[in-house]
Protein backbone atom coordinates (compact mmCIF):
# COMPACT_ATOMS: atom_id res chain seq x y z
CA UNK A 1 0.00 0.00 0.00
CA UNK A 2 2.54 2.48 1.15
CA UNK A 3 4.78 1.92 -1.83
CA UNK A 4 1.89 2.55 -4.17
CA UNK A 5 1.11 5.96 -2.73
CA UNK A 6 4.75 6.96 -3.02
CA UNK A 7 4.71 5.97 -6.65
CA UNK A 8 1.57 7.99 -7.28
CA UNK A 9 3.08 11.04 -5.69
CA UNK A 10 6.09 10.69 -7.93
CA UNK A 11 3.86 10.73 -10.95
CA UNK A 12 2.16 13.88 -9.76
CA UNK A 13 5.49 15.55 -9.05
CA UNK A 14 6.45 15.41 -12.68
CA UNK A 15 7.88 18.93 -13.13
CA UNK A 16 5.48 21.47 -14.62
CA UNK A 17 6.45 22.83 -17.99
CA UNK A 18 8.58 25.96 -17.55
CA UNK A 19 6.77 29.20 -18.30
CA UNK A 20 8.95 29.69 -21.34
CA UNK A 21 9.84 26.20 -22.45
CA UNK A 22 11.35 25.49 -25.83
CA UNK A 23 7.95 24.56 -27.19
CA UNK A 24 6.42 27.78 -25.93
CA UNK A 25 9.24 29.97 -27.18
CA UNK A 26 8.34 28.71 -30.62
CA UNK A 27 4.86 30.27 -30.27
CA UNK A 28 6.43 33.66 -29.80
CA UNK A 29 9.39 33.43 -32.15
CA UNK A 30 7.87 31.66 -35.15
CA UNK A 31 5.46 34.44 -36.14
CA UNK A 32 8.29 36.97 -36.10
CA UNK A 33 9.81 35.57 -39.25
CA UNK A 34 9.23 31.97 -40.36
CA UNK A 35 5.48 32.13 -39.92
CA UNK A 36 4.88 35.87 -40.08
CA UNK A 37 1.18 36.74 -40.36
CA UNK A 38 1.77 39.46 -42.96
CA UNK A 39 4.68 38.33 -45.11
CA UNK A 40 4.14 34.55 -45.04
CA UNK A 41 0.45 34.06 -44.29
CA UNK A 42 -0.43 37.30 -46.12
CA UNK A 43 -3.12 38.30 -43.63
CA UNK A 44 -3.95 41.78 -42.34
CA UNK A 45 -2.68 43.47 -45.48
CA UNK A 46 -5.41 46.12 -45.58
CA UNK A 47 -4.40 47.80 -42.34
CA UNK A 48 -0.73 47.40 -43.23
CA UNK A 49 -1.44 49.59 -46.25
CA UNK A 50 -3.87 52.02 -44.74
CA UNK A 51 -2.37 53.25 -41.48
CA UNK A 52 1.32 53.17 -42.30
CA UNK A 53 1.83 56.65 -43.75
CA UNK A 54 3.30 57.78 -40.44
CA UNK A 55 4.92 56.06 -37.50
CA UNK A 56 2.76 57.47 -34.72
CA UNK A 57 -0.63 56.14 -35.84
CA UNK A 58 1.10 52.93 -36.89
CA UNK A 59 2.45 52.44 -33.37
CA UNK A 60 -0.99 53.05 -31.90
CA UNK A 61 -2.44 50.55 -34.35
CA UNK A 62 0.23 47.96 -33.53
CA UNK A 63 -0.41 48.28 -29.80
CA UNK A 64 -4.19 48.16 -30.31
CA UNK A 65 -4.07 45.05 -32.49
CA UNK A 66 -1.71 43.27 -30.11
CA UNK A 67 -3.95 44.18 -27.17
CA UNK A 68 -7.06 42.89 -28.93
CA UNK A 69 -5.27 39.73 -29.97
CA UNK A 70 -3.90 38.89 -26.53
CA UNK A 71 -7.20 39.38 -24.75
CA UNK A 72 -9.40 37.75 -27.37
CA UNK A 73 -7.05 34.77 -27.53
CA UNK A 74 -7.15 34.55 -23.74
CA UNK A 75 -10.92 34.85 -23.56
CA UNK A 76 -11.58 32.30 -26.27
CA UNK A 77 -9.02 29.91 -24.86
CA UNK A 78 -10.64 30.11 -21.42
CA UNK A 79 -14.04 29.41 -22.94
CA UNK A 80 -12.83 26.85 -25.48
CA UNK A 81 -14.57 23.91 -23.81
CA UNK A 82 -17.82 25.84 -23.40
CA UNK A 83 -18.21 27.38 -26.83
CA UNK A 84 -20.74 25.46 -28.93
CA UNK A 85 -19.13 24.55 -32.21
CA UNK A 86 -22.05 25.78 -34.30
CA UNK A 87 -21.83 29.39 -33.10
CA UNK A 88 -18.09 29.66 -32.53
CA UNK A 89 -17.48 32.21 -35.29
CA UNK A 90 -20.15 34.52 -33.88
CA UNK A 91 -18.73 34.13 -30.38
CA UNK A 92 -15.27 35.00 -31.65
CA UNK A 93 -16.63 38.03 -33.46
CA UNK A 94 -18.51 39.21 -30.39
CA UNK A 95 -15.42 38.98 -28.22
CA UNK A 96 -13.24 40.76 -30.77
CA UNK A 97 -15.82 43.46 -31.42
CA UNK A 98 -16.16 44.14 -27.70
CA UNK A 99 -12.41 44.51 -27.25
CA UNK A 100 -12.10 46.72 -30.31
CA UNK A 101 -14.88 48.97 -29.08
CA UNK A 102 -13.11 49.23 -25.73
CA UNK A 103 -9.88 50.28 -27.46
CA UNK A 104 -11.81 52.81 -29.51
CA UNK A 105 -13.51 54.28 -26.42
CA UNK A 106 -10.22 54.58 -24.56
CA UNK A 107 -8.57 56.27 -27.51
CA UNK A 108 -11.47 58.70 -27.74
CA UNK A 109 -11.10 59.59 -24.08
CA UNK A 110 -7.34 59.85 -23.77
CA UNK A 111 -5.88 60.17 -27.28
CA UNK A 112 -8.50 62.15 -29.15
CA UNK A 113 -6.21 63.27 -31.96
CA UNK A 114 -5.12 59.71 -32.55
CA UNK A 115 -8.75 58.61 -32.43
CA UNK A 116 -9.63 61.06 -35.17
CA UNK A 117 -6.65 60.11 -37.29
CA UNK A 118 -7.19 56.37 -37.11
CA UNK A 119 -10.97 56.79 -37.30
CA UNK A 120 -12.38 53.79 -39.14
CA UNK A 121 -9.22 51.73 -38.96
CA UNK A 122 -9.60 51.03 -35.25
CA UNK A 123 -13.05 49.64 -35.96
CA UNK A 124 -11.61 47.63 -38.80
CA UNK A 125 -9.42 45.65 -36.38
CA UNK A 126 -12.55 43.54 -36.07
CA UNK A 127 -12.10 42.37 -39.62
CA UNK A 128 -8.34 41.99 -39.33
CA UNK A 129 -7.89 38.41 -40.47
CA UNK A 130 -4.93 37.87 -38.18
CA UNK A 131 -7.02 38.22 -35.03
CA UNK A 132 -9.74 35.83 -36.04
CA UNK A 133 -7.25 33.52 -37.72
CA UNK A 134 -5.39 33.04 -34.44
CA UNK A 135 -8.62 32.40 -32.53
CA UNK A 136 -9.75 29.81 -35.02
CA UNK A 137 -6.38 28.16 -35.54
CA UNK A 138 -4.94 28.34 -32.05
CA UNK A 139 -6.98 29.60 -29.11
CA UNK A 140 -9.85 27.18 -29.69
CA UNK A 141 -7.54 24.21 -29.18
CA UNK A 142 -4.91 25.41 -26.72
CA UNK A 143 -4.47 26.40 -23.08
CA UNK A 144 -4.72 30.05 -21.99
CA UNK A 145 -1.02 30.71 -21.37
CA UNK A 146 -0.01 29.17 -24.69
CA UNK A 147 -2.67 31.26 -26.39
CA UNK A 148 -1.38 34.47 -24.83
CA UNK A 149 2.13 33.67 -26.04
CA UNK A 150 0.80 32.89 -29.48
CA UNK A 151 -1.05 36.23 -29.58
CA UNK A 152 2.01 38.12 -28.38
CA UNK A 153 4.12 36.45 -31.04
CA UNK A 154 1.69 37.20 -33.83
CA UNK A 155 1.09 40.72 -32.54
CA UNK A 156 4.83 41.35 -32.56
CA UNK A 157 5.14 39.80 -36.02
CA UNK A 158 2.42 42.13 -37.30
CA UNK A 159 3.82 45.14 -35.44
CA UNK A 160 7.39 44.97 -36.67
CA UNK A 161 6.31 44.64 -40.27
CA UNK A 162 3.89 47.60 -40.24
CA UNK A 163 6.37 49.70 -38.24
CA UNK A 164 9.09 48.97 -40.80
CA UNK A 165 6.75 49.91 -43.63
CA UNK A 166 5.76 53.10 -41.79
CA UNK A 167 9.40 53.96 -41.11
CA UNK A 168 10.25 54.04 -44.80
CA UNK A 169 6.98 55.66 -45.84
CA UNK A 170 7.23 58.49 -43.36
CA UNK A 171 10.94 58.98 -44.02
CA UNK A 172 10.64 59.23 -47.79
CA UNK A 173 7.05 60.45 -48.01
CA UNK A 174 7.10 63.22 -45.39
CA UNK A 175 10.82 63.47 -44.62
CA UNK A 176 10.22 62.88 -40.94
CA UNK A 177 10.15 60.19 -38.26
CA UNK A 178 7.48 60.39 -35.56
CA UNK A 179 6.84 63.89 -36.90
CA UNK A 180 10.46 64.93 -36.32
CA UNK A 181 11.90 66.46 -39.48
CA UNK A 182 14.94 64.28 -40.14
CA UNK A 183 16.23 65.85 -43.29
CA UNK A 184 15.95 69.40 -41.94
CA UNK A 185 17.88 68.31 -38.89
CA UNK A 186 20.79 66.88 -40.87
CA UNK A 187 20.94 69.84 -43.21
CA UNK A 188 18.80 68.98 -46.23
CA UNK A 189 15.77 71.23 -45.77
CA UNK A 190 14.87 70.82 -49.45
CA UNK A 191 14.92 67.03 -49.54
CA UNK A 192 12.44 66.05 -52.27
CA UNK A 193 9.74 63.94 -50.63
CA UNK A 194 8.19 61.17 -52.66
CA UNK A 195 4.44 61.55 -53.10
CA UNK A 196 4.14 57.87 -54.01
CA UNK A 197 5.10 56.89 -50.47
CA UNK A 198 2.15 58.80 -49.04
CA UNK A 199 -0.34 56.75 -51.04
CA UNK A 200 -1.14 53.09 -50.43
CA UNK A 201 0.85 52.17 -53.51
CA UNK A 202 4.02 53.04 -51.67
CA UNK A 203 3.14 50.53 -48.98
CA UNK A 204 2.77 47.81 -51.59
CA UNK A 205 6.28 48.47 -52.87
CA UNK A 206 7.85 48.43 -49.43
CA UNK A 207 5.89 45.39 -48.33
CA UNK A 208 6.95 43.62 -51.52
CA UNK A 209 10.59 44.48 -50.87
CA UNK A 210 10.36 43.22 -47.28
CA UNK A 211 8.83 39.93 -48.47
CA UNK A 212 11.54 39.63 -51.10
CA UNK A 213 14.42 40.21 -48.70
CA UNK A 214 12.87 37.87 -46.16
CA UNK A 215 12.43 35.06 -48.64
CA UNK A 216 15.99 35.35 -49.87
CA UNK A 217 17.13 34.88 -46.27
CA UNK A 218 14.77 32.09 -45.25
CA UNK A 219 14.53 30.36 -48.61
CA UNK A 220 10.76 30.12 -48.17
CA UNK A 221 8.86 29.12 -51.30
CA UNK A 222 5.12 29.11 -51.65
CA UNK A 223 3.73 25.74 -52.57
CA UNK B 1 -19.38 17.62 -30.01
CA UNK B 2 -22.96 18.55 -30.85
CA UNK B 3 -24.71 20.59 -28.19
CA UNK B 4 -28.42 21.06 -27.68
CA UNK B 5 -30.17 24.13 -29.02
CA UNK B 6 -31.04 25.23 -25.49
CA UNK B 7 -27.36 25.23 -24.55
CA UNK B 8 -26.45 27.29 -27.59
CA UNK B 9 -29.17 29.85 -26.90
CA UNK B 10 -28.38 30.16 -23.20
CA UNK B 11 -24.67 30.43 -23.92
CA UNK B 12 -25.23 33.18 -26.50
CA UNK B 13 -27.58 35.06 -24.20
CA UNK B 14 -25.12 35.04 -21.29
CA UNK B 15 -22.26 36.06 -23.53
CA UNK B 16 -24.25 38.94 -24.97
CA UNK B 17 -25.25 40.20 -21.54
CA UNK B 18 -21.71 40.02 -20.17
CA UNK B 19 -20.15 41.74 -23.18
CA UNK B 20 -22.91 44.32 -23.41
CA UNK B 21 -22.58 45.13 -19.73
CA UNK B 22 -18.84 45.52 -20.11
CA UNK B 23 -19.29 47.95 -22.97
CA UNK B 24 -21.89 50.13 -21.32
CA UNK B 25 -19.74 50.24 -18.19
CA UNK B 26 -16.77 51.46 -20.21
CA UNK B 27 -18.93 53.92 -22.08
CA UNK B 28 -20.37 55.44 -18.90
CA UNK B 29 -17.01 55.49 -17.14
CA UNK B 30 -15.19 57.21 -19.97
CA UNK B 31 -17.88 59.67 -20.96
CA UNK B 32 -16.72 62.71 -18.94
CA UNK B 33 -13.18 62.27 -20.23
CA UNK B 34 -14.44 61.94 -23.79
CA UNK B 35 -16.56 65.07 -23.51
CA UNK B 36 -13.54 66.97 -22.26
CA UNK B 37 -11.53 65.70 -25.21
CA UNK B 38 -14.20 66.82 -27.66
CA UNK B 39 -14.48 70.24 -26.01
CA UNK B 40 -10.71 70.71 -26.07
CA UNK B 41 -10.57 69.63 -29.68
CA UNK B 42 -13.26 72.13 -30.60
CA UNK B 43 -11.55 75.01 -28.82
CA UNK B 44 -8.26 74.00 -30.35
CA UNK B 45 -9.80 74.33 -33.80
CA UNK B 46 -11.31 77.73 -33.04
CA UNK B 47 -8.04 79.11 -31.72
CA UNK B 48 -6.07 77.27 -34.39
CA UNK B 49 -7.56 79.50 -37.06
CA UNK B 50 -5.95 82.60 -35.54
CA UNK B 51 -2.84 81.45 -33.69
CA UNK B 52 -0.26 78.71 -33.76
CA UNK B 53 -0.89 76.24 -30.96
CA UNK B 54 1.99 73.80 -31.55
CA UNK B 55 3.57 72.66 -28.32
CA UNK B 56 0.73 74.00 -26.16
CA UNK B 57 -0.85 71.60 -23.69
CA UNK B 58 -4.56 71.06 -23.13
CA UNK B 59 -4.79 73.21 -20.00
CA UNK B 60 -2.92 76.12 -21.57
CA UNK B 61 -5.22 76.03 -24.58
CA UNK B 62 -8.37 76.11 -22.43
CA UNK B 63 -6.95 79.02 -20.44
CA UNK B 64 -5.98 80.90 -23.58
CA UNK B 65 -9.47 80.30 -24.93
CA UNK B 66 -11.06 81.79 -21.81
CA UNK B 67 -8.81 84.84 -22.02
CA UNK B 68 -9.11 85.63 -25.70
CA UNK B 69 -12.43 84.37 -27.03
CA UNK B 70 -15.81 85.97 -26.55
CA UNK B 71 -18.66 84.26 -28.28
CA UNK B 72 -22.25 85.01 -29.22
CA UNK B 73 -24.85 83.80 -31.67
CA UNK B 74 -26.44 85.66 -34.59
CA UNK B 75 -29.28 84.84 -36.96
CA UNK B 76 -29.21 85.07 -40.74
CA UNK B 77 -29.96 88.80 -40.55
CA UNK B 78 -26.84 89.33 -38.47
CA UNK B 79 -28.77 90.20 -35.30
CA UNK B 80 -27.67 88.83 -31.97
CA UNK B 81 -29.80 86.00 -30.56
CA UNK B 82 -29.52 85.53 -26.84
CA UNK B 83 -32.32 83.16 -25.98
CA UNK B 84 -33.88 80.24 -27.73
CA UNK B 85 -37.63 79.70 -28.22
CA UNK B 86 -38.00 78.38 -24.70
CA UNK B 87 -36.18 81.32 -23.20
CA UNK B 88 -33.02 79.45 -22.31
CA UNK B 89 -29.74 81.28 -22.92
CA UNK B 90 -27.84 80.05 -25.96
CA UNK B 91 -24.16 79.24 -25.62
CA UNK B 92 -22.27 79.59 -28.89
CA UNK B 93 -19.92 76.73 -28.03
CA UNK B 94 -22.89 74.37 -27.71
CA UNK B 95 -24.44 75.16 -31.07
CA UNK B 96 -24.05 72.06 -33.20
CA UNK B 97 -23.19 73.23 -36.71
CA UNK B 98 -23.69 69.78 -38.20
CA UNK B 99 -27.25 69.60 -36.83
CA UNK B 100 -27.91 73.23 -37.80
CA UNK B 101 -26.96 72.50 -41.40
CA UNK B 102 -30.04 70.31 -41.71
CA UNK B 103 -32.38 73.25 -41.02
CA UNK B 104 -33.23 75.82 -43.69
CA UNK B 105 -30.59 78.62 -43.60
CA UNK B 106 -32.95 81.28 -42.23
CA UNK B 107 -33.83 79.17 -39.20
CA UNK B 108 -30.27 78.32 -38.19
CA UNK B 109 -28.20 79.85 -35.45
CA UNK B 110 -24.80 81.18 -36.41
CA UNK B 111 -22.15 81.30 -33.69
CA UNK B 112 -19.51 84.01 -33.82
CA UNK B 113 -16.26 83.79 -31.90
CA UNK B 114 -14.52 87.11 -31.35
CA UNK B 115 -10.78 86.89 -30.85
CA UNK B 116 -9.53 89.75 -28.71
CA UNK B 117 -6.30 90.61 -26.91
CA UNK B 118 -6.09 88.78 -23.57
CA UNK B 119 -8.49 90.23 -21.05
CA UNK B 120 -9.59 93.19 -23.20
CA UNK B 121 -12.92 92.41 -24.87
CA UNK B 122 -13.09 95.68 -26.81
CA UNK B 123 -9.84 95.15 -28.65
CA UNK B 124 -11.20 92.68 -31.18
CA UNK B 125 -8.60 91.31 -33.57
CA UNK B 126 -10.59 88.79 -35.56
CA UNK B 127 -14.02 87.27 -36.06
CA UNK B 128 -14.00 83.47 -36.23
CA UNK B 129 -16.90 81.83 -38.06
CA UNK B 130 -17.67 78.12 -38.16
CA UNK B 131 -18.30 76.26 -41.42
CA UNK B 132 -19.67 72.87 -42.36
CA UNK B 133 -19.88 71.13 -45.71
CA UNK B 134 -19.38 68.03 -47.76
CA UNK B 135 -16.03 66.69 -48.88
CA UNK B 136 -15.52 63.74 -51.15
CA UNK B 137 -16.32 60.94 -48.69
CA UNK B 138 -17.93 62.64 -45.74
CA UNK B 139 -18.40 65.85 -43.85
CA UNK B 140 -15.78 68.57 -43.76
CA UNK B 141 -15.80 71.41 -41.27
CA UNK B 142 -13.71 74.19 -39.92
CA UNK B 143 -13.39 77.79 -38.86
CA UNK B 144 -12.52 80.83 -40.91
CA UNK B 145 -11.07 83.89 -39.18
CA UNK B 146 -11.63 87.33 -40.71
CA UNK B 147 -9.63 90.43 -39.82
CA UNK B 148 -11.61 93.39 -38.45
CA UNK B 149 -11.93 94.84 -41.98
CA UNK B 150 -14.21 91.80 -42.55
CA UNK B 151 -12.44 91.20 -45.84
CA UNK B 152 -8.98 89.80 -45.23
CA UNK B 153 -8.63 86.21 -44.07
CA UNK B 154 -6.54 85.99 -40.93
CA UNK B 155 -6.46 82.23 -40.91
CA UNK B 156 -8.44 79.07 -41.39
CA UNK B 157 -8.63 75.70 -39.71
CA UNK B 158 -10.11 72.74 -41.52
CA UNK B 159 -10.94 69.22 -40.49
CA UNK B 160 -12.75 66.28 -42.02
CA UNK B 161 -14.50 63.06 -41.26
CA UNK B 162 -13.09 60.63 -43.80
CA UNK B 163 -11.16 62.27 -46.62
CA UNK B 164 -8.42 60.18 -48.22
CA UNK B 165 -5.26 60.23 -46.09
CA UNK B 166 -2.43 61.94 -47.92
CA UNK B 167 -4.75 63.50 -50.49
CA UNK B 168 -7.94 65.21 -49.35
CA UNK B 169 -6.96 64.82 -45.71
CA UNK B 170 -4.20 67.34 -46.39
CA UNK B 171 -6.72 70.10 -45.69
CA UNK B 172 -5.82 69.57 -42.02
CA UNK B 173 -2.17 70.44 -42.64
CA UNK B 174 -0.88 73.92 -41.80
CA UNK B 175 0.87 73.97 -45.16
CA UNK B 176 -2.45 73.98 -47.01
CA UNK B 177 -4.31 76.15 -44.51
CA UNK B 178 -1.61 78.85 -44.58
CA UNK B 179 -2.36 79.40 -48.27
CA UNK B 180 -5.54 81.22 -47.22
CA UNK B 181 -3.84 83.79 -45.02
CA UNK B 182 -4.07 87.34 -46.36
CA UNK B 183 -6.55 86.50 -49.13
CA UNK B 184 -9.66 88.69 -49.62
CA UNK B 185 -13.28 87.59 -49.75
CA UNK B 186 -14.75 90.70 -51.43
CA UNK B 187 -13.74 92.08 -54.82
CA UNK B 188 -13.10 95.78 -55.46
CA UNK B 189 -16.78 96.41 -56.21
CA UNK B 190 -17.73 94.97 -52.81
CA UNK B 191 -19.28 91.74 -54.08
CA UNK B 192 -18.69 88.54 -52.19
CA UNK B 193 -16.45 86.32 -54.31
CA UNK B 194 -14.86 84.18 -51.58
CA UNK B 195 -11.55 82.40 -52.07
CA UNK B 196 -11.30 79.50 -54.49
CA UNK B 197 -8.87 76.63 -54.37
CA UNK B 198 -7.70 75.82 -57.88
CA UNK B 199 -7.51 72.37 -59.46
CA UNK B 200 -4.00 70.96 -59.33
CA UNK B 201 -0.92 72.07 -57.48
CA UNK B 202 2.13 74.29 -57.99
CA UNK B 203 0.39 76.99 -60.00
CA UNK B 204 2.60 79.90 -61.08
CA UNK B 205 2.25 82.87 -58.77
CA UNK B 206 0.62 84.87 -61.59
CA UNK B 207 -2.51 82.73 -61.35
CA UNK B 208 -2.84 83.18 -57.62
CA UNK B 209 -4.45 86.51 -56.93
CA UNK B 210 -6.37 87.74 -53.89
CA UNK B 211 -9.19 85.28 -54.51
CA UNK B 212 -7.41 82.15 -55.68
CA UNK B 213 -5.08 79.76 -53.91
CA UNK B 214 -3.05 76.76 -54.98
CA UNK B 215 -4.96 73.45 -54.94
CA UNK B 216 -4.14 69.99 -53.75
CA UNK B 217 -2.93 67.54 -56.37
CA UNK B 218 -5.12 64.44 -56.42
CA UNK B 219 -7.79 65.97 -54.22
CA UNK B 220 -9.76 68.23 -56.52
CA UNK B 221 -13.11 66.97 -55.23
CA UNK B 222 -12.18 67.69 -51.62
CA UNK B 223 -10.98 71.09 -52.78
CA UNK B 224 -14.33 71.73 -54.49
CA UNK B 225 -16.07 70.81 -51.25
CA UNK B 226 -13.96 73.27 -49.31
CA UNK B 227 -14.66 75.99 -51.88
CA UNK B 228 -18.41 75.40 -51.70
CA UNK B 229 -18.35 75.31 -47.90
CA UNK B 230 -16.51 78.62 -47.57
CA UNK B 231 -18.72 80.30 -50.16
CA UNK B 232 -21.91 78.98 -48.51
CA UNK B 233 -21.04 80.05 -45.00
CA UNK B 234 -19.69 83.45 -45.97
CA UNK B 235 -23.06 83.84 -47.70
CA UNK B 236 -24.96 82.88 -44.57
CA UNK B 237 -22.93 85.31 -42.49
CA UNK B 238 -23.06 88.01 -45.19
CA UNK B 239 -25.48 90.29 -43.30
CA UNK B 240 -23.41 90.00 -40.15
CA UNK B 241 -20.20 90.63 -42.09
CA UNK B 242 -21.63 93.67 -43.87
CA UNK B 243 -22.89 95.16 -40.61
CA UNK B 244 -19.48 94.93 -39.03
CA UNK B 245 -17.80 95.97 -42.25
CA UNK B 246 -19.83 99.16 -42.30
CA UNK B 247 -18.87 99.85 -38.70
CA UNK B 248 -15.21 99.26 -39.46
CA UNK B 249 -15.29 101.55 -42.51
CA UNK B 250 -17.05 104.30 -40.57
CA UNK B 251 -14.43 104.38 -37.84
CA UNK B 252 -11.78 104.36 -40.52
CA UNK B 253 -13.26 107.34 -42.35
CA UNK B 254 -13.80 109.31 -39.15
Amino acid sequence: MSTETIEKQEVQKKPAEPILSKRRKKFVLDPLSDDNPITIQVLGICSALAVTTQLKPTLTMAISVTFVMVFSNLAISLMRKLIPNRVRIIVQLAVIATLVTLVSEFLKAYQYDMYKELSVFVGLIITNCIVMGRLEAFALANKPWDSILDALGNGAGYSWIILTVAFFRELFGSGSLFGWKVFEAIGFPNFPTNGLMVTSVGAFFILGLIVWVQRIKTGYVER
Amino acid sequence: MQRSNTYVIVFSAILTIVLGGLLSLANQGLKPMQQRSVELDNKKKILGSVTDLTGKKGKEILQLYDETIESYVVDIEGNKVEKDEKGNPIVAENVNIAKMSKLPPEKRLYPVFCYHSPGNEDDIQAYILPMYGKGLWGAIFGYIALETDMNTIKGISLDHESETPGLGARITSKEVQNRYIGKKIFDDAGTLVSVTMLKGERHPASQLDDHHIDGMSGATLTGNGVNAMIMDYLGYYLKFIEKNRGAANKTASL
